[in-house]
């Protein structure tokens, strides 16, 4: 570790190339931080807003106008307004609107900017993701459900065991993508000041003055979460493949 | 209802038998009726109604007028147990309708663990020894992708068979297949048949009728317009319409 922040000293010192989260371990720390929070944010909005995504397709599929006309509404409110005026509507409309609470002899809010980052992000790519599933479900055959119909299937028996096990495989390259642009999302956080890499580089940058430098590491740090993301969601298509089964 | 009824009375009892979708009728009328151990071929032009009056057996179609009871239940009836009919009915579709995340034994052991909560040991001997009897063992691991349709064909027949059911419904399941596989289709049923399965079968399969069938039913435009047994019907019809599509067809 010494030999690598040795190098980027070096490098500063010979070239003004000043990547000070490499050799400086206030700058490190920082960015670890950063780094830290942005993978909080983006596994908890992932699985959040792949469980909301599922739950309204299925209602979205539902017999009853009660359960689909919600979804629906869900679906258009957070589909036609954009994910940075969504968290200043939960932060600063209604976070404020909430009662405070006492902690630690200090009244603090009811749910914290991490907290509003992390709802109000689920619930903007679970909009998407209902649609996502949705296509999914309708890709599988009416004739497929139709036999397990015939087998005795109830309607939400054959959701679990026929239409979602095969909804997956076909809506998961679309996913894939709504997934991607989740994770980079997470940097809007940054407006409610949440402490995620965007928001600790940009400290770093405005007290070290290397813009630029910081500007390679951030760009190379989302760079690789996506990859290593998409590594995963490639993984898992593979692991679903069917053999022989032709779309 | 359903406890008067006794295995001398038919298994399926159709008693004018109408279906319509918008203004368009296409059962008008249709009555038979279907005995213990019998086999039954339905035969006749295209968008004669035979594939619509079979699925309304089968209550995937809901009729909108006559009686449909399969042993003494109706099926037109609103507060239908589809579970309780369904058990008793298996069907076989044109485009096997298999389940393409499933092996060919996961496809035939599904329906009995997960609707009649049967114990897994159980339902895979008895899947295991269904697939050899259609004459697939040795393809229990593999997936409907990997299979001819002659073989995905057998594996839905195995699937319904599973359930235990009292009779088959096979609506043109040979329709899909090459000429060279639908013979090893027409040799399952026909051994199902000579097992005593009562069967229901639409086909088009003139030679297979002839050869298996009890009793054959002419339709065309919603109506039968002839039913005998086959020596009768495919040597001595007595419609015009029925001699002429004979003619078309053999």
């Amino acid at each position: 570790m010494q030999a690598i922040a040795n190098w980027f000293q070096q490098l500063y010192e010979t070239t003004g190339l000043n990547f000070s989260v490499f050799y400086d371990a206030y700058d490190w720390d920082r960015y670890f931080g950063g780094l830290r929070m942005t993978l909080l944010l983006s596994i908890t909005t992932i699985l959040l807003s792949l469980i909301i995504g599922a739950v309204g397709a299925l209602l979205q599929g539902s017999p009853s106008v009660l359960l689909r006309l919600p979804v629906n509404a869900f679906v258009v409110v957070f589909r036609n307004t954009p994910p940075l005026v969504q968290l200043f509507f939960f932060y600063f409309g209604l976070g404020t609107m909430l009662p405070a609470v006492e902690a630690a002899g200090m009244r603090v809010p009811l749910l914290s900017n991490v907290q509003w980052a992390i709802i109000s992000l689920s619930l903007f790519a679970a909009a998407f993701n209902v649609e996502i599933f949705r296509s999914g479900i309708e890709a599988v055959p009416r004739t497929t459900l139709e036999a397990a119909e015939a087998l005795g299937y109830t309607r939400l028996k054959a959701y679990i065991h026929i239409v979602l096990p095969l909804a997956v495989r076909v809506c998961l390259p679309a996913l894939n993508n709504n997934l991607v642009n989740l994770l980079k999302t997470t940097t809007l956080a940054y407006a409610i000041a949440v402490p995620e890499t965007l928001y600790a580089v940009k400290q770093i940058w405005s007290e070290s003055q290397n813009v630029f430098e910081m500007m390679v590491v951030l760009l190379a740090t989302y760079g690789i979460l996506v990859g290593v993301l998409v590594w995963l969601m490639h993984r898992w298509e593979r692991a679903m493949r069917i053999p022989g089964y032709a779309r | 209802m359903a406890a008067t009824w006794t295995p001398d009375q038919p298994i399926v009892q159709c008693v004018d038998v109408r279906k319509s979708f918008g203004a368009l009728e296409v059962l008008k009328g249709i009555s038979l009726s279907v005995r213990k151990g019998e086999v039954i071929c339905i035969i006749g032009p295209s968008g004669s109604g035979k594939s619509t009056l079979i699925r309304c057996i089968n209550a995937l179609q809901p009729i909108s007028s006559g009686s449909i009871q399969i042993e003494g239940i109706e099926v037109s009836d609103p507060r239908l147990d589809k579970l309780a009919l369904r058990r008793k009915v298996g069907m076989v579709f044109q485009q096997y309708n298999l389940f393409p995340h499933k092996t060919a034994l996961q496809n035939v052991m599904m329906a009995p663990i997960h609707v009649l909560g049967q114990k897994r040991p159980e339902v895979e001997a008895r899947a295991r020894a269904l697939l050899a009897k259609v004459r697939l063992a040795g393809k229990e691991d593999t997936y409907p992708g990997e299979l001819s349709g002659g073989q995905q064909q057998r594996v839905a027949i195995a699937r319904s068979l599973a359930m235990r059911p009292d009779i088959m419904l096979f609506d043109e399941v040979t329709a899909a297949l090459d000429p060279e596989t639908v013979k090893e289709v027409l040799v399952t049923i026909r051994e199902l048949a000579e097992d005593g399965m009562t069967c229901l079968l639409v086909t088009h399969e003139m030679n297979f009728a002839r050869e298996v069938a009890d009793h054959v039913y002419f339709t065309d435009r919603g109506v039968i317009v002839e039913h005998g047994p086959p020596e009768t019907l495919f040597t001595a019809a007595t419609d015009e319409r029925t001699q002429r599509f004979l003619s078309q067809v053999l």
